[in-house]
Parts: structure tokens; sequence; C-alpha cells
């Protein structure tokens, strides 16, 4: 009954909040356009079809409406290929945040609850990661892997690591000393019973913002690994690697690179919305010092 | 004081240490032979044990990683596979034209941001802070490479007003005296150079502006509405100052120190960005060079850059840490 008027309470707070609408919106759309992309899109995403090249979208002359958005150099049709690529965005979010966030949990619960030297060991391990710029890391990560979409998720995953230690430190740190935990010692709970039942449940307000910030971020840098050829390899309708094969057709097929772009930022301004609308929400005193 | 840095000074020996680590391991790492990789898959199995021999490959991994590391102290970070060529050398060649890009980034963000910031905090809740502010946030979800595509349609190829890439037109020649093309021209006397030089600059240092004016804007923002509701602020109106009295004076000294932090530590969002606008521009920097050196299995090359880059990162932050405390007495002391 408890948790059913914290949430009522919590849809009545987020829905004040404009700008989070929005994103809820955008990303609503994102997770149609993934799971129904077939009945959506109105083409396959790989099917070439050398005599419908490069038409313009339909309201340009030359375009057809068969065509929504235009083709692209193979004649494959722009919409259907940005439909399909929602589900790639949806994969690399959630994957690379989980990777981010199930290390970065691990690490950041340890280090804020045992304190000492193993605190001092991985927040040298957090502070070497993050002397290394992210894209660089990331890029550092895929040149030892190869270049894939699967490598580029797991390297934007061990480049999230040390953001999320950070923060769930000190969010353990800040709890660990208070009552409820020093009464669950108390009662016998074990260390680890302490760190994950007890204290994360208690630190979860931070997390939640940073993996809705995170995800926006993380499609954010796929993107950016595959137009520089780094993550998703053609055909895939990845939209970072689609602007990256519209580089050369900047003068002659305009529309080829402002659908895909248009793609990445509706999605990580969703996302960043959100979360700008969750940290209002459940934590107005963290909007206060981001 | 002396003993803050110090201590600050030697906490950055572990990171520096650590870094050398990964890039060290790099190469043994990844999949297939470093030596094989060099010389190409067709090369025979006398030339490969050769030069497994000369690049140290056969010696113990210790004293694999003692030898690179005595060599990077001293500058020596070997020479690119591919261009045969001492890869401090070429690093040095296109560092000026990574840091002319930046730092022009960098002032057109500040000035724009902390400008935008000021006016929505001092107009808030106007029309002009809630777009301002829904521009922030949209700069912060702008991925560069697109902005950067579309800058170059409508102000190149539409308009034809700006050039569509590089950092010089083919006309010109520049002495390469700083390496900083806007300076050099001008050393040489040469406007029209200068002028072109400027104009390759523009979309550029607009693209990879957006993200740290759009933070710089939401800092300052929140960072004067905190400073605007201290009792100084409300007595400083009382003795009668002007708004721009109280504003320019009294709040924004206050308000910039947080200010200073974030822009401190954005040089690693700007070398992010650094590394694909250069590529969308063609932009002869750094992280271009990278980048080229990725598709080609430039070992040297990608580990050099990121352990320079990573100490430059290192000293970066250690400096803003510092300043920080000089003007805080409170972290000092603490």
């Amino acid at each position: 009954m408890q948790n059913e008027n914290r949430l009522l309470e919590f849809i009545k707070h987020f829905k004040k909040n404009k700008s989070a609408v929005l994103g809820f919106f955008i990303a609503l759309l994102l997770v149609t356009f993934a799971l129904f992309s077939p009945l959506i899109a109105p083409h396959l995403p790989n099917i070439q079809d050398l005599s419908a090249r490069l038409i313009p979208p339909f309201w340009e002359e030359g375009g057809s409406i068969e065509h929504l958005l235009g083709t692209d150099d193979f004649g494959r049709d722009l919409f259907s290929r940005i439909v399909y690529g929602a589900r790639i965005s949806i994969m690399v979010g959630t994957i690379s945040v989980s990777i981010s966030l199930f290390f970065g949990l691990t690490m950041g619960v340890f280090a804020g609850y045992y304190g000492k030297w193993i605190d001092a060991i991985i927040m040298r391990i957090v502070d070497i990661m993050l002397s290394i710029p992210a894209i660089l890391l990331a890029i550092v990560i895929v040149s030892i892997l190869g270049p894939s979409l699967y490598n580029a998720m797991i390297a934007i995953g061990i480049v999230g690591i040390p953001t999320y230690a950070r923060i769930v430190r000190g969010s353990v740190l800040a709890e660990k000393e208070k009552e409820y935990v020093i009464a669950s010692r108390v009662n016998g709970s074990n260390n680890l019973r302490l760190m994950f039942k007890v204290i994360l449940p208690n630190c979860t307000t931070p997390i939640i913002v940073q993996a809705t910030m995170g995800f926006a971020s993380a499609v954010l840098e796929a993107a950016g690994l595959s137009f520089l050829g780094l993550g998703a390899q053609p055909p895939m309708p990845e939209w970072g690697a689609m602007l990256a094969d519209s580089l050369q057709f900047i003068t002659t097929a305009p529309w080829m690179i402002f659908y895909p772009g248009l793609a990445i930022f509706l999605t990580v301004l969703g996302f960043n919305l959100i979360g700008d609308g969750l940290m209002d929400v459940l934590d107005p005193k963290l909007k206060a010092k981001a | 004081m002396f003993s803050f840095i110090i201590k600050r000074l030697l906490w950055a020996i572990p990171t520096l240490f650590g870094v050398s680590l990964i890039v060290f391991f790099m190469v043994h790492l990844s999949p297939g032979d470093p030596a094989l990789a060099l010389l190409g898959d067709h090369a025979n199995k006398e030339s490969v044990e050769k030069l497994r021999e000369e690049m140290g490959l056969n010696k113990p991994l210790y004293t694999q990683y003692y030898l690179f590391a005595s060599k990077a102290v001293h500058g020596d970070f070997g020479n690119s596979f591919k261009s045969k060529q001492p890869v401090l050398g070429e690093f040095m060649e296109r560092f000026p034209a990574t840091m002319e890009l930046a730092m022009c980034a960098m002032i057109l963000a500040i000035v724009l941001g902390i400008g935008a910031g000021i006016i929505s905090a001092i107009k808030r809740y106007s029309i002009f802070d809630y777009g301002s502010m829904f521009i922030a946030l949209a700069g912060v979800s702008m991925p560069v490479f697109w902005l950067g595509l579309v800058l170059i349609y409508f102000f190149s190829v539409s308009l034809g007003w700006l050039p569509v890439s590089g950092r010089l037109g083919y006309e010109f020649y520049v002495e390469n005296i700083t390496g900083f093309y806007l300076i050099d021209t001008i050393l040489a006397d040469d406007y029209a150079a200068f002028w072109d030089a400027f104009k390759h600059l523009i979309l550029p240092a607009v693209a990879l502006g957006t993200i740290p004016m759009a933070i710089i804007a939401r800092m300052t923002r929140s960072s004067m509405i905190e400073v605007m509701k201290e009792d100084y602020i409300r007595t400083a109106r009382a003795k009668g100052c002007s708004v721009f009295q109280v504003v320019m004076v009294h709040a924004l000294r206050n308000a910039m120190m947080p200010v200073i932090t974030v822009i401190g530590l954005m040089l690693g969002t700007l070398f992010a960005g650094a590394i694909l606008t250069e590529t969308t521009f063609s932009w002869p920097g750094i992280g271009k060079w990278i980048v080229n050196a990725v598709y080609q299995r430039d070992f040297p090359i990608i580990q050099s850059a990121t352990l320079i880059i990573a100490t430059m990162f290192i000293f970066v932050n250690l400096i803003v840490d510092l300043l920080y405390a000089l003007i805080n007495p409170k972290i000092r002391l603490s």
C-alpha cells in the first residue's frame, strides 16, 4: 500500500515536469520503433534497390511516398533503416549500462563499505580510468578487441564503470553509519547481506538517475565510435555508421545526413530529459549539486 | 599549502603508473603477434623472429615494461609501425592543430556559456531562461559529428560562406613557427592567410564548443542563482548598487568558483569532441591521427598518444585542484 502511494506521488511529481514528460514520450517512441520495427518499417533495412538510389524525401521534388525519408546510395529505405536502428540503440544502451552498473556497483559498494586499503585500491583504479578521456579509453579498448558493435558496447560499458563506482561509494559511505545498518548488524546480518540487501537499496536514487543519463551517453558514444568506423560495421543500420556512409553525399543527398543524426539527437535528448526530471522528483538536493 | 602540493603531486604517481601499465599491456592483450602485424601476414618466419628480437618481445614481461617505461620517461615512444618516424615527433607536429581548435572552442564556450548563464539566472523563468536552458540541454545531447555535418551543409555547401574542411586553403603557405596558424600568419604579416585560417576554424570550433558551452551555461546559471540569494547581495543592493554592479562585481566573482572547476575539468570533453570533430572536418590534429592509427593497428601511436594525453590530463586536474585550493582555503586546510 505504501509503495503504491509512493509510486502515485512519484507519477504526480513527474507529470508536472513538462520536459521530463517530453523525454518520456521520446523514449516511448524509441521503444515502439524497436519492438514493432517489422510492422512500422515499410521495407527491410538492408534490402538494396539500385534502381531507387538517392531518392529524396517524399516532400521534395523527385521523392515518393514509398520512401518517406528517401533512400541511400544503395537504394535502401532510410526511414526503415532508422526504425530498425532503434533496436540497436536500445541494445547498446541496455548492455553498456548493465556492464557499467554491474562492475561499478560492486566496486563502489566494496570500496565504501570496507574502506581502508580496499577503498584505496579500488578508488585508485577508478582514478586511473578517469584519467583517460572516455572516448579515447573506448578507442583503446576497441583497438585491442577489434572494431565491431559488440566490442564497442563492451568498451563503452567499461568506460562507464568509474562513474558508478564513485557515486555508489559516496552513497554507501553516507549510509553505512546510520542506525538501521547498525541495528541490522546487531541482528546478525553478515557483511554481504549488509552491503547488498541493507545498504544498497537505500542508495538507489543517484544510481537510477545516473543509469538514465548513462543510457543517453552510451547511445551517443556508440554512435560516435560507429561514425569513426570502430563500432557497428556496414551494412548494419546503426545511426552513427549511417552518418559515416553519408559523408561523401553531403552535396548530393543531404537527407542522408539529417535524419540518422536527428534520431541520435532525439534519443539522447529524451533520456537526458528523463534523467533531469528524475533528479528533480527523486532528489532535489542532487539537482542543486549538479 | 606546500604540503598540499606535495601530497597531490605524490598522488599523481600511482595514477600515471597505472595508465602506463594499461598502455603497455595493450599490445600484449590484442590478438595476434605485434611483429607479425608490423610485417604483414606474408612475412617469413626468420624475419618475424628477427623483429621480435629487435622489439624485445622475447624478453620477460617485466623487462619489457621496464624498457618501455624508462624510454617513455625520456620521451622515446618508439617509431610508428607505418611511417617509421619517431612517434613523439609526429605527435608534436599535430598537437598545435588540436590545441588551436580546442582553445578557440573553449573561448567560444566560456564567453557564450557564462553570458547565457548570467542572463538566465537574472531573468529566471523568463522566455530567455527557458529558451537558453533548453538549448543548453539540447547542446549536451548533441552528437558533435552530426552538428559538424549539418553546419558544413548549411554554411559551406548551401551558402558557400565557409570552407568545408582542413586548416588552410591550398593557395596559402604558412611557415610553421608556433604551429598555431592564427599566430603564424600574423607573424608572417600575411593577413589574407590569417583570414582564411580563421574561416577554416569557425565551423569546427562551433561544433566542438557546443557541449562545453551548454555545460558552462547550466553551471553558471545554478551557481549564480545560489549566490544571488546570499545576504551580501542584499546588502549590496541596499547600499544602492546598480544591477550591473551587483551582478558583475559582487555575484559573479563568487559564482565563478564551481564554474572554473568545471572549465578545468572540461579538457576531457573537449578532447573527446576533438577526435570526432577532427574526423568530420578533416582537421589534421591528434584526434584524426589516433583514429587512423587504430585503423592501421599502429600500436606505438595509440600507446604514446594515450600515455601523453593521460599525463596531460592528470596534470591539468592537478593544476585545477591547486588553483581551487588557492582560492578556497577550506580545502587546503582540511
